[in-house]
């Protein structure tokens, strides 16, 4: 008698907690279809620009829900296209099989250029040799032949340490990585494999402050907000228009346009379906108000005119009517 | 009579219950094994059957297959996994013996009480805490010393996993020469030995298999590290020995191709499960041979 009620209380322990572990994960699923949510993901390099506005608006709305994630732009064009998410950063232009994937998911596009970047080239500040590097250099250092075979200083130039040459960029699935490819290697996605990668750009700029024969890559922001920890390094495009020294990226001279050819426009990409939410209506609003661009230049991007905005304003007010 | 029948049916239903039940969740672990090998093999064939021949995947020397020109000979991963493996256990091996020795032949009991729950605290650090630790605490004071060592390296991540793994070398250290019967010890005492020429010369070579099961499953553990590796070591596949330089793991390329975006079902996604195949026959092998010395050590006392 005794162990049957021992038996009765071992099975209602095991009933009580499945009911309990069933009941929660159904409360856990009745939070994520909440509709004051807005998803965004995609870009890390968009990212500080995302979340900054993101911060600011819930100031204005803080019943509205934001998560920003970060999965690069081509994952983030994955999840946007598979209808997970309502809005995705992107640093470069959506690719046409990216539109097409978006058109057989029923989704339609807009695509809204919010800030202008660019790509830093920096090293560890212990390095004292390189100050400057062509886009010959940078080509012959990155392009998928030197795989293997350029690997010490000394083989970019003469006078350079005969020391080996640590790498570090963003992963395939980041739109730097796709931009840097296409303007310097000149065909996009072609790059040599041997580097450190990583989607995370602050993972880049742990490994480059911490070592001393480290040459990468990311967005100009990363750089400023660790300057302190890196040393940025001239680009001369050998395109005289341009000036004739290396230019090192700055906010000026990427909105002047001397720092060629790495510096470019970022977008968010907005669905037409998402846009029709009216919380995803009231932040993009906010986010194309005048009032972000000190934000923008807070986090170390450049702006495009108050006029830009307002174009794009009326493009997503237009697409609303239709 | 007949109510205690029925009390009987009843007693027997639940008996069956029980069984079934207990039955249930042991067959959870079982099956979860076979779907986790059954994923992994034929994830696998598709990965050896679309690239031209095994042997490149098993001794090629390049590992680039989320690049422009793919190529995918895992021996960098497998020398990333094994450099810091060894480090690991070349630090991990004589210190978990001498805490063992020193717990099991030495300690008095009042100071085996006090050290134990240290080593079990240590054992229960998250590796993720363990991965920090080393990127911006060995790492920096280690690059004190060595002017060339890169902030991502093999060496930090191999000396802390060394410390993360102390705990388990050292206990399985201590429970093999705690079944060494006390009859050798005391023979070996009576006849004028010291402690530590019978340490050494008895109690040791008697533990011998089960030393070697610990080292065994302690390396097997070491191989199969993810966070602490994949946060310190770097994340580019390099075929080296220097440890001063970024290397990358099997665990960490898997661990960082699942954070990715890789498309389900390409190629690229395939490899993932080929380097997660030769991690778990790495790794099995290790557990079966140790398994076996352990089971040689048990039958020579009992």
């Amino acid at each position: 008698m005794d162990v049957m009620d021992r038996n009765y209380s071992c099975c209602e322990i095991v009933c009580f907690s499945v009911v309990v572990i069933v009941s929660t994960s159904f409360i856990a699923c009745g939070n994520t279809s909440n509709d004051s949510l807005v998803t965004i993901d995609g870009s890390s390099t968009v990212f500080p620009i995302t979340e900054a506005v993101a911060e600011e608006f819930q100031h204005v709305s803080p019943s509205v829900r934001i998560t920003v994630g970060v999965s690069g732009t081509g994952g983030g064009f994955k999840k946007f296209c598979a209808g997970e998410i309502d809005i995705t950063n992107a640093s470069r232009a959506i690719k046409q099989v990216e539109i097409d994937a978006c058109a057989d998911a029923g989704i339609d596009v807009i695509e809204v250029p919010i800030a202008y970047d660019g790509i830093a080239i920096v090293v560890n500040p212990k390095n004292d040799w390189v100050e400057e590097l062509t886009v010959d250099d940078l080509k012959k250092i990155w392009e998928p032949a030197s795989q293997q075979t350029i690997t010490k200083w000394k083989q970019i130039k003469e006078s350079w340490p005969d020391r080996e040459l640590h790498l570090f960029g963003p992963g395939v699935d980041s739109g730097t990585f796709d931009y840097f490819t296409d303007v310097i290697v000149g065909n996009e996605g072609a790059s040599r494999g041997d580097f450190t990668s990583s989607e995370d750009d602050n993972v880049l700029v742990q490994g480059i402050s911490t070592d001393e024969l480290a040459l990468g890559f990311f967005g100009y922001a990363y750089y400023e907000e660790n300057q302190h920890r890196l040393k940025i390094i001239g680009v001369d495009d050998n395109n005289d228009d341009n000036g004739i020294e290396a230019v090192i990226a700055s906010p000026e001279s990427v909105r002047d346009g001397t720092y060629q050819p790495l510096s470019r426009p970022i977008f968010i990409y907005l669905s037409v379906a998402s846009l029709r939410k009216p919380n995803v209506k009231e932040f993009v609003d906010f986010y194309l108000s005048g009032g972000t661009q000190s934000l923008i230049r807070e986090v170390g991007y450049v702006p495009l005119s108050e006029d830009d905005y307002k174009i794009s304003r009326n493009l997503v007010g237009s697409q609303l009517l239709e | 009579m007949f109510s205690s029948r029925i009390q009987r049916v009843h007693r027997n239903s639940i008996e069956r219950g029980v069984k079934v039940c207990l039955f249930a969740c042991t067959s959870v672990s079982v099956l979860v094994t076979i779907g986790i090998l059954s994923v992994l093999v034929i994830e696998t064939f598709h990965f050896l059957s679309s690239i031209n021949s095994p042997f490149d995947f098993l001794f090629g020397t390049v590992w680039t297959p989320l690049f422009y020109e793919q190529s995918f000979g895992v021996l960098p991963l497998v020398s990333g996994t094994v450099l810091i493996a060894s480090i690991a256990m070349m630090f991990a091996l004589p210190t978990g013996l001498l805490v063992a020795v020193y717990l099991s032949e030495y300690a008095p009991g009042s100071m085996r009480r006090v050290i134990k729950p240290f080593l079990e605290i240590l054992a229960g650090i998250p590796t993720i805490v363990y991965g920090y630790f080393a990127l911006i605490f060995v790492t920096p004071l280690l690059q004190l010393f060595i002017p060339g060592l890169a902030g991502f390296n093999a060496l930090s991540p191999g000396l802390v996993m060394g410390i993360m793994i102390l705990p388990m070398v050292s206990s399985l250290s201590e429970d093999a020469l705690h079944s060494v019967p006390r009859g050798l010890r005391e023979a070996s005492l009576a006849l004028g030995s010291s402690t530590a020429q019978t340490t050494v010369r008895v109690v040791i070579p008697a533990a011998f298999s089960g030393l070697s099961a610990a080292t065994i499953l302690s390396l097997s553990r070491a191989i199969g590290e993810t966070m602490l590796v994949t946060i310190a070591a770097g994340q580019q596949p390099r075929l080296t020995w220097n440890p001063l330089v970024p290397v990358e793991t099997m665990t960490a390329y898997i661990a960082q191709v699942s954070l990715g975006d890789v498309p389900a079902g390409s190629l690229e996604y395939q490899t993932i499960f080929a380097v997660a195949m030769l991690l778990f026959l790495g790794t099995f092998s290790l557990n079966i041979v140790s398994y076996w010395l352990r089971k040689r050590f048990r039958e020579e006392y009992v």
